[in-house]
C-alpha cells in the first residue's frame, strides 16, 4: 500500500488534481482511499458527484465516538473510498486537532486494509501546525507530491511546504516524489518549473497545461475522466497517474532560500 | 454537601457533574512507575504534571517524581520540540534515570507536536532510552491513559528475539494498587510459572522508609523483562480496558497470544485466572491455594447473612466495577447502580463494552439495575434517590453522596485520598475477597449498631 499526500498553496488545484489523477488510478484498476483533509470538505466532491458525505468531525460531534466505518467511508467513482476529515467553521476551534482525530480514527476503525493499492491525503493549503502534517507523521503518508504553478507565490507556498517535508525527513521515512504543475498559462512556465524542481532536488513529474474541460466537469461534479473520458485533458492526467505509479525518485527537498527563489523567477519568468 | 441534587432525573446532554474519572496523563504517570528505573516526563505545562504528581501522591502516601517540558506561550505557538528535547537531555544529565517516559498534555496534544519524531532527534545517552504515549483528556480517561503507557512500553521495548517462545508468562496487571500486584505476583509464583509482570509499581508506590530519599527505589518492572515479554507464550491481560490493548500490540508484533481476563476480583475471576495459568502450563494447583479458596468460602458461608441481599450503588473504574459486580452478586447482594466514568470505545482503543459486559452478568443474576459508563457522580447521587440502597463503594468522591443519603460506605479504587493504608492490601485473588467482606460486613453491621435501638443492640453478630 502506497500512501501519498498531496500539498500545495490554497487554490492551486489540489483536490481536483487529486481526484482526477486518483480516477485515472482507478480506472486502471487500482484500489484507492482519498481522505481529504480539508475542514471544507470537498476533496471528494467529484469523487462522489457533489457534497453528499458527512464528515468524520461531524458524524463524531452528532453521533458521539461510537461510530462505524461505514458511516464515514463512502464508495465513489470506480470503487473509490473517500473519506471527509471536515473540521471547524472559519474563525473557531482547531481544525489541525481535527486532521489528527479523524486520522486516528479512521485507523482504529481499520480503514487502512491491506488490499487497498493506494491513500491519497488532500492537505488543506500548507504545512502551517502539528495537525497539518499528520499524514506524513509516524510513517503514514511516506509520499509527498507538491501541486504548484509558476505564480510566486505558488512557488513560494512549495519552497515552504518543502522545509517542512525535510524536517520530518530527517528522522522519518517521507519524501518528495515529485512537484505537479498546474498550469496557469505562465509565461515560460514549463522551463520555470522543471529548473524549480531539480533545483529542490526533486523532478517534475507532470505538466498539466490549462483547459476549461476541468472547470466544465467540475460543475458537472465529476472528474474529466468520468465526465468525458476521451478528452485530451483526460489523457494528461492518466499520464499524470501512470508517472506517479511507476515513479522510482523519492528525495529529500532542499529548500531554497528566498533570494534564490526570486532569482529563479527573474531568471525564468521576466528576463526571457 | 450535595443537599441541593434533585431526585427528578432529566436527560442531560453536555456537562458533567463531580466526573468519576480523571486525566489521561495520571493512569500514564502510574503506569510509568512501574518500570524500575524510570522517570514519568508530562509533556505540556508545568500545572498538569504538578496536579498529576499531587494527587497520585495523595492516594499512594508516597513521593512521585515526574519532569515536565514546561510548556510557555512561546511552546504553543511554536510546538514543543525544542522544550522536549532540552528536558531530555536535562533529565539524563542531573535524575540519571533508565528510562524516560514522556505522555502527552492536552496542550502538546491539541498543537499536534510529534512525540516520535522528536524523540529520535534528541540526544539520548547510550544504553537510556525514552518511551512515550499520546494521553489527550479528552478521550477516555485515567485508565486509558494507563493503557496507552503500557501499550507505549511494549511497542517500544519488547522484542520476539526466539524462534520458539519461552515457557512464561506476560502479566498486565492493570490499574490497581501496589498491594493488589504484589498479590497477583503471589498467586502466580505459588503456581510455579516463570512470569513477567509489567507495570509493576510495587517496590516503588509502596517502598519501605529506609532513612534516605531515593527517586527510584528498588521495584518496578526491569526493562530487560518488558522486552523479553516478545518472547513469552501468552499474555494474560487482566481487566480489558487497563490491559488488552498492549496484550493485543505484543500479540500483532511478537506473535505472543493474548488472553483477556477480568480482574482477578473475588471467586470467579480469581478461580479464572489460576485456571488459566494452569491450563495453558500444565500446573497443579497448590494445596495453599485451595485452602485459601476454601477459606474464603467458609467466610462466605457463615457471614452471608451480613450482606445477602443488600443493594448496593457501585462505581469507579471499569475493569475494578466489573470484576466487582461480579464478586457482589457472587456474594448474593444486589448491585442495583453500576457506574464508570471511563467511556466506552474510547478513539484509538479496543476495549470491551461496559454496560453490555455489567449487564450480562445482572441480567444472569436476576438483578434489575441501571448500568452506565461515561456518567458522574450527580447522575449516581440522583439514582440513589429514586432507588435508595444499603451500601456505596466506590472512591474517596463517593463520601459525599454518603453523607447526603446517609448510607454506609466501602471504599475500594482510585483514588482513596482520606484512608490509608489500602495501597498496601490486596483486593485481588482470594485473600483480597476476604478482605473485601470484612469490609462490607463491617461497614453494615457499623451501621446495623449505629442504628440498633437500645434493647437490639447485640454482642454477637
Amino acid at each position: 500500500m502506497r500512501q501519498v499526500a498531496i500539498y500545495g498553496k490554497g487554490g492551486i488545484g489540489k483536490s481536483t488534481t487529486t481526484q482526477n489523477t486518483v480516477a485515472a488510478l482507478a480506472e486502471s484498476g487500482k484500489k484507492i482511499m482519498v481522505v481529504g483533509c480539508d475542514p471544507k470538505a470537498d476533496s471528494t466532491r467529484l469523487l462522489l458527484h457533489g457534497l453528499n458525505q458527512k464528515t468524520v468531525l461531524d458524524t463524531l460531534r452528532d453521533e458521539g465516538e461510537d461510530i462505524d466505518l461505514g458511516d464515514i467511508l463512502i464508495e465513489g467513482y470506480g470503487g473509490t473510498r473517500c473519506v471527509e476529515s471536515g473540521g471547524p467553521e472559519p474563525g473557531v476551534g482547531c481544525a489541525g486537532r481535527g486532521i489528527i482525530t479523524s486520522i486516528n480514527m479512521l485507523e482504529s476503525l481499520g480503514a487502512y486494509e491491506d488490499e487497498l493499492d493506494y491513500v491519497f491525503y488532500d492537505v488543506l493549503g500548507d504545512v502551517v501546525c502539528g495537525g497539518f502534517a499528520m499524514p506524513i507523521r509516524e510513517g503514514k503518508a511516506k509520499e509527498i507530491y507538491i501541486v504548484a504553478s509558476g505564480e510566486l507565490m505558488a512557488l513560494y507556498a512549495a519552497n515552504n511546504i518543502c522545509k517542512g517535508i525535510q524536517k520530518f525527513a530527517v528522522t522519518g521515512e517521507v519524501r518528495l516524489g515529485g512537484i505537479i504543475c498546474n498550469s496557469r498559462n505562465v509565461d515560460n512556465e514549463f522551463e520555470l518549473m522543471k529548473a524549480f524542481a531539480e533545483e529542490l532536488g526533486s523532478q517534475l513529474i507532470h505538466f498539466l497545461p490549462r483547459d476549461n474541460i476541468v472547470q466544465r466537469a467540475e460543475i458537472n461534479k465529476k472528474t474529466v475522466i468520468d465526465f468525458e473520458p476521451g478528452a485530451g485533458q483526460a489523457d494528461e492526467y492518466r499520464k499524470l497517474s501512470r508517472n506517479i505509479d511507476g515513479n522510482q525518485m523519492f528525495v529529500i527537498p532542499k529548500p531554497m532560500v528566498q533570494d534564490r527563489l526570486e532569482e529563479l523567477m527573474m531568471e525564468y519568468g521576466i528576463l526571457n | 454537601m450535595l443537599d441541593c441534587t434533585p431526585k427528578n432525573i432529566m436527560e442531560r446532554s453536555g456537562g458533567v457533574i463531580n466526573p468519576a474519572k480523571t486525566c489521561q496523563p495520571i493512569g500514564a504517570i502510574y503506569a510509568a512507575l512501574g518500570i524500575h528505573r524510570c522517570l514519568p516526563h508530562s509533556h505540556g505545562s508545568q500545572g498538569c504534571c504538578s496536579y498529576h504528581r499531587s494527587h497520585l501522591t495523595r492516594h499512594f502516601r508516597e513521593p512521585v517524581f515526574a519532569s515536565t517540558s514546561s510548556f510557555t506561550e512561546g511552546a504553543s505557538v511554536f510546538g514543543g520540540s525544542a522544550n522536549l528535547k532540552t528536558a531530555i537531555k536535562n533529565v539524563f544529565t542531573i535524575y540519571d534515570p533508565d528510562v524516560m517516559a514522556v505522555h502527552t498534555t492536552c496542550l502538546s496534544e491539541t498543537i499536534g507536536d510529534d512525540i516520535p519524531t522528536i524523540i529520535k532527534g534528541a540526544e539520548v545517552p547510550e544504553g537510556k532510552l525514552v518511551i512515550h504515549a499520546n494521553t489527550p483528556s479528552y478521550q477516555g480517561s485515567h485508565i486509558t491513559g494507563f493503557s496507552n503507557m503500557v501499550k507505549g512500553m511494549v511497542s517500544y521495548l519488547s522484542r520476539a528475539t526466539l524462534e520458539t517462545k519461552k515457557d512464561q508468562a506476560n502479566i498486565i496487571p492493570g490499574f490497581v494498587n501496589p498491594g493488589d500486584m504484589r498479590e497477583i505476583k503471589r498467586l502466580a509464583g505459588a503456581m510455579g510459572i516463570d512470569f513477567i509482570m509489567f507495570p509493576d509499581t510495587s517496590g516503588v508506590m509502596d517502598s519501605p522508609m529506609t532513612g534516605e530519599l531515593t527517586m527510584f527505589p528498588r521495584g518496578g518492572a526491569r526493562v530487560e523483562d518488558i522486552a523479553d515479554a516478545g518472547n513469552s507464550r501468552i499474555t494474560l491481560a487482566l481487566g480489558s480496558y487497563a490491559s488488552s490493548d498492549a496484550a493485543r500490540v505484543l500479540d500483532r508484533k511478537c506473535g505472543v497470544s493474548e488472553l483477556v481476563l477480568k480482574t482477578p476480583i473475588g471467586i470467579r475471576a480469581t478461580d479464572e485466572f489460576l485456571m488459566a495459568i494452569r491450563q495453558t502450563f500444565t500446573k497443579k494447583v497448590p494445596y495453599a491455594l485451595e485452602e485459601e479458596r476454601g477459606q474464603l468460602v467458609d467466610i462466605m458461608t457463615d457471614t452471608h447473612y451480613h450482606f445477602h441481599g443488600k443493594r448496593v450503588a457501585l462505581f469507579g473504574d471499569p475493569d475494578v466495577v466489573i470484576g466487582m459486580t461480579e464478586f457482589l452478586l457472587g456474594l448474593g447482594m444486589e448491585p442495583v447502580h453500576v457506574l464508570t466514568g471511563t467511556p466506552g470505545g474510547a478513539i484509538g482503543a479496543t476495549v470491551g463494552d461496559f454496560e453490555k459486559e455489567v449487564r450480562e452478568m445482572l441480567e444472569a443474576a436476576g438483578v434489575k439495575a441501571r448500568v452506565k459508563a461515561g456518567g458522574d457522580l450527580f447522575q449516581l447521587q440522583q439514582w440513589i434517590k429514586n432507588e435508595p440502597v444499603d451500601l456505596l463503594i466506590g472512591n474517596t468522591y463517593g463520601k459525599y453522596i454518603a453523607r447526603a443519603e446517609d448510607i454506609p460506605f466501602v471504599r475500594v479504587g482510585f483514588p482513596v485520598l482520606d484512608r490509608s493504608c489500602h495501597s498496601y492490601f490486596p483486593i485481588v485473588g482470594y485473600r483480597g475477597a476476604m478482605r473485601l467482606v470484612e469490609m462490607i460486613s463491617g461497614a453494615l453491621l457499623d451501621r446495623a449498631d449505629r442504628d440498633a435501638a437500645e434493647e437490639d443492640f447485640e454482642l454477637v453478630m
